[in-house]
């Protein structure tokens, strides 16, 4: 073919932008969100992964004669109590029964302390014994009521969220982004009927809902996945919805439309491809909110049944133990608050940097 | 409004009319009235010929390049391509005028999917109408963007690694990556910098010759017009007010409308003492047009006549069409 105007304005083979694009490769890594993405490695996705590897317990099976032991660091404590023939109820940090004591002795809880010279434990005698059982390695977070280590347990119950969670918001975030791109791209009726849905959808107290339909449909895994699939669509079907109408307004759309495609090649390639970014972005932002629901869920008793150890099951569990066994509810309740934030703030990273307006300046 | 059929014309329109009504309320949705956007315009292009279309914004040019597009259905009228109505095709033939009649837009930087590589933009028109093996679609893309002035090896690239300018020359490299017999340039060098305009539509008019493909062009600048274009139409409120040769057009020009444009354009050169018509008022509302001639609210040279009275188009000399009625 003969030639065309040749021009000035003409760029450089790409050469030179390869190296470009290899130097802003490693510019994004060193600006790496570094804590919350370590974070994330090391509480959920290296125990999710090897939880049956690295647990040095069984997640379901506890032993009771180790039950409510306290974290590692802290030690076995002692107290000193007069025996007398009855302890005073009012008194009973100060005293100790004669029965009760003669027991505690007997079984080797207790020493003398003060008198028992002949061996026996009489009134007047003072009582050192073991207040609480000291913590040890061998369970690092200590156990719960039933005696299971609370460490292996959050590590199968962070394969659970995150299973949960992934697959939710598959679910979830495709139907409500398949949906929110059609009610855009179809406009009119489709439009109106799938908006007013989620407008209903919003409408409803989403715990609520959630409880009526584990009641409807039963609890369990999988009606762990849809109950939340459910909840969260509707999200999604509006954000996208948005977007897509602005993808919509502009001339590429125009423009495959004279070159013929059809309309669900419209939608997947060139409409779509520009929602990616605010697909995954949302989708990093829900996984946060999907952890706290499937936690609230289960602590409700609507969620993953009893003995899996989801992270809310075991808040649930250590309620009513606040006060003598704090361990047991702290450590997931941490587990929750460290993955939720980090993930919103790897979240908002990748809003940033996905963002084609911040990235090509 | 009759037409002399034209044998040699590539593309031919009749009688185009295209209303959008206007709604109220917000569930029984009535129809109050028609945004008249388009009334009845006709005009023919030759093949290899370039026919530009001007006049200001809302004057229904835009409209016009949709419905030659196919992305509007006309209310009424016919357009033809080499005879036949464009509207009645489907399927095969459908994807055939898909691959004819191609378009470059204003914005190159709306025009181009952000996602998508240079190689994948570019075939689009192949791949979604013709079987093409990626080699034959590769080879194809590489040729075409040489004939734009880009490098083959860009194919590879996104958009925003290009200027503003590279990404009208990607437009059009798209618009002739199927050897289309028209091409609708809907103001396409209006959004690229001056320095720019003049190699985009030297491009423009080598590939013309190249192809031998039509243009229609639309344009509110009139020097693009008079450089590009071989005929010329003048569009007033969904109507065309005057057709002819774009030289004989830009000499001797008789619509009043058509005067006061060119006297509103500034000159090539200062001490060019030429006709000075300001017109007064805003364009009317196509929803309720002026009865008679709609520009007489706004024409200097009013009669009577004007209001009560839509002029008929006459032929004023060959090829020269003019609505008024002064003539």
């Amino acid at each position: 073919m003969a030639a065309v105007t040749t021009t000035p304005e003409v760029a450089a083979p790409s050469t030179p932008q390869r190296e470009n694009r290899l130097v802003s490769g490693l510019r994004v890594a060193r600006e790496l969100p570094v804590i919350p993405l370590l974070v994330l490695i090391l509480l959920l996705a290296i125990p999710a992964i090897f939880a049956n590897q690295l647990a040095p317990h069984s997640q379901r099976i506890g032993v009771l004669d180790d039950a409510k032991l306290p974290p590692f660091w802290i030690s076995e404590s002692f107290e000193e109590r007069m025996v007398v023939q009855r302890a005073d109820r009012n008194r009973l940090d100060v005293e100790i029964g004669l029965s009760n004591a003669q027991r505690k002795v007997e079984r080797g809880e207790a020493t003398i302390l003060v008198g028992g010279e002949d061996g026996e434990v009489n009134p007047g005698d003072t009582l050192r014994f073991q207040a609480r059982k000291g913590g040890s390695m061998e369970y690092p977070l200590g156990t719960d009521k039933q005696g299971r280590d609370i460490l292996s347990r959050i590590m199968h119950g962070a394969r659970i969220s995150l299973m949960v969670s992934s697959l939710a918001i598959l679910l979830g975030g495709g139907l409500g982004t398949l949906l929110g791109m059609l009610a855009a791209y179809r406009g009119g009726k489709t439009d109106s009927i799938i908006m007013r849905i989620v407008d209903i959808k919003l409408a409803f107290p989403s715990i609520l809902l959630a409880l009526v339909l584990v009641a409807a449909i039963g609890a369990g895994f999988t009606t762990v996945i849809v109950v939340i699939a459910v909840l969260l669509w509707a999200r999604y079907a509006r954000v996208v919805r948005g977007e897509a109408l602005a993808i919509k307004q502009q001339d590429f759309i125009d423009r495959a439309r004279v070159s013929g495609a059809s309309n669900a090649r419209i939608m997947m390639r060139h409409i779509f491809p520009n929602l990616v970014n605010t697909v995954v972005v949302l989708a990093t932002l829900e996984v946060g909110h999907v952890i706290i629901l499937e936690s609230t869920l289960s602590f409700l008793g609507a969620g993953i049944p009893a003995p899996t150890p989801a992270w809310g099951v075991m808040v649930a569990d250590g309620r009513d133990l606040i006060t003598t066994a704090w361990w047991i509810f702290l450590f997931p309740c941490l587990a929750i608050v460290l993955t939720v934030l980090s993930m919103n703030l790897l979240g908002d990273w990748l809003r940033d940097k996905l963002d084609p307006k911040l990235r090509n300046i | 409004m009759a037409v002399a059929t034209n044998n040699d014309a590539l593309l031919e329109v009749r009688n185009l009319k295209k209303y959008f009504p206007v709604t109220k309320g917000l569930i029984l949705m009535k129809t109050i009235g028609y945004v008249q956007a388009v009334d009845g315009i006709s005009f023919s292009i030759k093949q290899g010929e370039t026919v530009g279309l001007v006049g200001e914004s809302g004057c229904g040019k835009t409209t016009t390049s949709k419905l030659l597009l196919r992305l509007e259905n006309p209310t009424e009228g016919d357009i033809l391509l080499e005879g036949r109505d464009i509207n009645t095709f489907r399927g095969a033939e459908l994807q055939d005028y898909r691959t004819t009649v191609q378009a470059v837009f204003q914005d190159p930087w709306s025009s181009l999917s952000p996602r998508m590589r240079v190689r994948d933009i570019v075939s689009e028109p192949l791949v979604v109408n013709r079987n093409v093996t990626t080699q034959e679609k590769n080879e194809r893309v590489a040729e075409v963007l040489q004939q734009v002035g880009l490098h083959a090896q860009q194919a590879t690239n996104y958009p925003h690694e290009f200027s503003g300018g590279q990404r009208q020359r990607i437009a059009v490299a798209s618009a002739l990556v199927s050897y289309p017999k028209l091409i609708v340039l809907d103001e396409p060098v209006s959004a690229l910098d001056v320095s720019i305009r003049a190699q985009v539509m030297n491009l423009l008019k080598d590939l013309q010759e190249q192809y031998n493909v039509s243009y229609l062009l639309i344009a509110h600048n009139l020097a693009t017009v008079r450089y590009m274009a071989h005929e010329t139409a003048v569009m007033y409120l969904g109507q065309i007010v005057e057709y002819a040769e774009t030289e004989e057009l830009y000499n001797n020009a008789l619509h009043p409308y058509t005067r006061a444009l060119f006297s509103a354009a500034l000159p090539s050169h200062p001490d060019l003492i030429r006709e000075d018509i300001v017109l007064q008022g805003e364009v009317p509302s196509p929803i309720n047009p002026p009865s008679g001639c709609r520009f007489h609210p706004r024409c200097p040279f009013a009669m009577p006549q004007c209001s009560e009275e839509a002029p008929v188009e006459k032929e004023v000399s060959p090829g020269h069409r003019v609505s008024c009625h002064l003539y």
